[in-house]
């Protein structure tokens, strides 16, 4: 449906700015108060812009607090959580791409587990960790989250419009299964695993509820974890907590910003219509 | 030799995945079956000597649990409010995305999205100072209008409130996208016919716009109404589920018996009972769906 009439049209821009300042207020807020000193920041009437800019908060979230130790940890899960995708790929490939006895019911299963409400898989997790000795280590972190049955789901759709012929003359050729898997069927996924690989940094950077369960020790605490410790102990030091949302929001939104187009891409892909 | 390796292909393929998804998902579904109908606790961890089978022992404590049943009325009072709120208001800014010029839509699809692919713990640091009696700048706001302080999170009914709003706040991005790709897809030539049967834009509206988006909104009620019955983060990091239990969810709930208390087996029967309003719902949806 269009708009023909040019001032309705600037109605609706209108409405969309007013929706948007208020959807953004949080980030502009966030970014503003956390080059605000500890007084500023507490001050009534609120100042917009920083009086005396400062960019104290964000020293000392590396030099006292720990941030370095919770941002490498972070860049491990999410290190990881690519090799997860890498097994997710190949389980769609596996699905789209050959017929095998119980392939059905194996890929039944396989979307049975969307169903599952993450509340209900919590405690035996915890359990069936412990009991591997895994508690507060990193393989018990990273291990739960590798696979995503709606990952598999979505590679699986995309890999079904991939010609069998292609496949089968790189047979004919004498490539291995895995050649063809790495040299042929990877570069032709671009599209689906683009939105994928986006997605996955995202959620993983962001990963908050299953350390904050597995981890006791504070040298294995991501960001979101160590920003929640930091927002238990300084009730009042807002100009800090808001230096380290910063710091775990802003790089989220240059990836999302530079890549949301193959996000809106996959979206109608998907064939959610 | 052959003939067995390219049996064995498609397993080298999906054996990795389906492995873990065995372990990490099926599996424990099992497990939490089994251990609500025991007494394990932090002591049945270290020894499962100590676990007792108490059969439906927990189920029963649990329906005359207060704070439980008082979790299931949170629940249903943010699935009420919040799921019509989020489905209605990502559908009206995707209608109004599609109206206007290619680069506003995009740049106002990006600053609609930004919120859904933002940390939990971010938000709940942003929003707890936004929502701050005294120092917040939403009561700040309202000061200018000579309006009184909102006690945001110190009320137990408008605490429930204010997690809402940050919910919907949250979740429009994914829905919106949903949608709008819905929208797109609804050929011109429609709209153009019904341009010339003369009818005007609520007739549009209402008789293309709306009937061609049934999948799109059908997909959306169901996911936002599944999460929405998982309602958890927010209230786990803005006010763990306080004051006096008026932010309380089901999935909170579970977590604080399982994490917090160390009671396993009374966690785990409470996550089953949530499974279960969770299956429902889902199937009452595909019913009214189907009689379509």
């Amino acid at each position: 449906m269009k708009l023909k009439n040019n001032f309705e049209r600037s109605i609706i821009a209108g409405v969309l700015f007013v929706g948007g300042l208020l959807v953004s207020l949080p980030f502009i807020w966030m970014i503003l108060s956390s080059f605000k000193n500890e007084r500023e920041v507490l001050s009534i009437p609120p100042t917009l812009i920083p009086k005396n800019p400062t960019i104290h908060h964000y020293f000392e979230l590396f030099q006292n607090l720990n941030f370095d130790v919770y941002l490498i940890n972070t860049l491990i899960i999410v290190v990881f959580s690519m090799f997860g995708l890498l097994l997710n790929t190949m389980a769609g490939y596996g699905f789209g791409k050959f017929q095998f006895r119980g392939k059905e019911i194996w890929f039944g299963i396989v979307l049975m587990t969307m169903m599952i409400p993450g509340q209900v898989a919590m405690i035996p997790t915890y359990l069936i960790l412990n009991k591997m000795g895994l508690t507060n280590t990193m393989a018990g972190i990273i291990l739960p989250g590798l696979i995503a049955a709606f990952n598999i789901f979505l590679i699986r759709q995309f890999m079904e419009t991939i010609p069998d012929d292609l496949i089968e003359a790189a047979r004919l050729d004498g490539a291995g299964e895995f050649y063809i898997f790495f040299k042929l069927i990877l570069p032709l996924s671009k599209p689906v695993l683009a939105v994928q690989v986006i997605l996955t940094f995202i959620a993983s950077w962001n990963s908050f509820l299953w350390p904050l369960i597995i981890a006791n020790d504070e040298s294995l605490y991501t960001l979101s974890v160590g920003l929640a410790l930091l927002q238990d102990q300084n009730v009042t030091n807002y100009g800090l907590q808001m230096a380290g949302a910063t710091f775990m929001v802003i790089p989220i939104l240059i990836i999302f910003i530079i890549f949301q187009k193959y996000i809106v891409e996959g979206f109608n892909m998907s064939g959610i219509k | 030799m052959h003939k067995l390796s390219s049996r064995m292909t498609p397993l080298l393929f999906i054996g990795p995945a389906v492995l873990l998804l065995l372990v990490f998902s099926i599996l424990p579904i099992f497990i939490a079956l089994g251990i609500s109908f025991t007494d394990m606790n932090l002591m049945g961890l270290a020894n499962w000597s100590q676990v007792n089978f108490t059969g439906f022992e927990n189920y029963l404590a649990l329906i005359k649990d207060k704070s439980f049943l008082q979790a299931i009325g949170n629940t249903f009072f943010y699935v009420i409010i919040g799921v019509p709120l989020a489905v209605i208001s990502s559908f009206l800014i995707a209608l109004f995305l599609n109206f206007v010029s290619n680069w506003l839509s995009t740049t106002f699809r990006i600053i609609y999205y930004m919120p859904s692919i933002t940390n939990i713990v971010a938000i709940a640091v942003v929003w707890g100072f936004l929502y701050n009696k005294e120092y917040g700048l939403l009561n700040y706001l309202l000061s200018l209008l000579h309006m009184d302080a909102v006690p945001w999170l110190d009320d137990p009914f408008i605490a429930k409130i204010s997690l809402i709003i940050l919910a919907v706040w949250k979740s429009n991005g994914v829905s919106m996208l949903i949608f709008l790709a819905a929208l797109q897809s609804i050929p011109n030539t429609q709209y153009e016919a019904a341009d010339i049967d003369g009818a005007n834009r609520w007739q549009k509206l209402r008789y293309i716009t709306i009937p061609s988006m049934s999948f799109a909104t059908f997909f959306v009620t169901v996911t936002t109404l599944i999460g929405w019955l998982q309602f958890f983060e927010e209230p786990l990091v803005m006010t763990d589920g306080g004051p006096l239990n008026g932010t309380n969810s089901m999935a909170l709930f579970i977590y604080q018996e399982g994490f917090q208390s160390n009671q396993f087996g009374y966690g785990a029967a409470a996550s089953f009972i949530l499974f279960a309003f969770v299956i429902t719902a889902t199937l009452i949806q595909f019913k009214l769906r189907k009689s379509d």
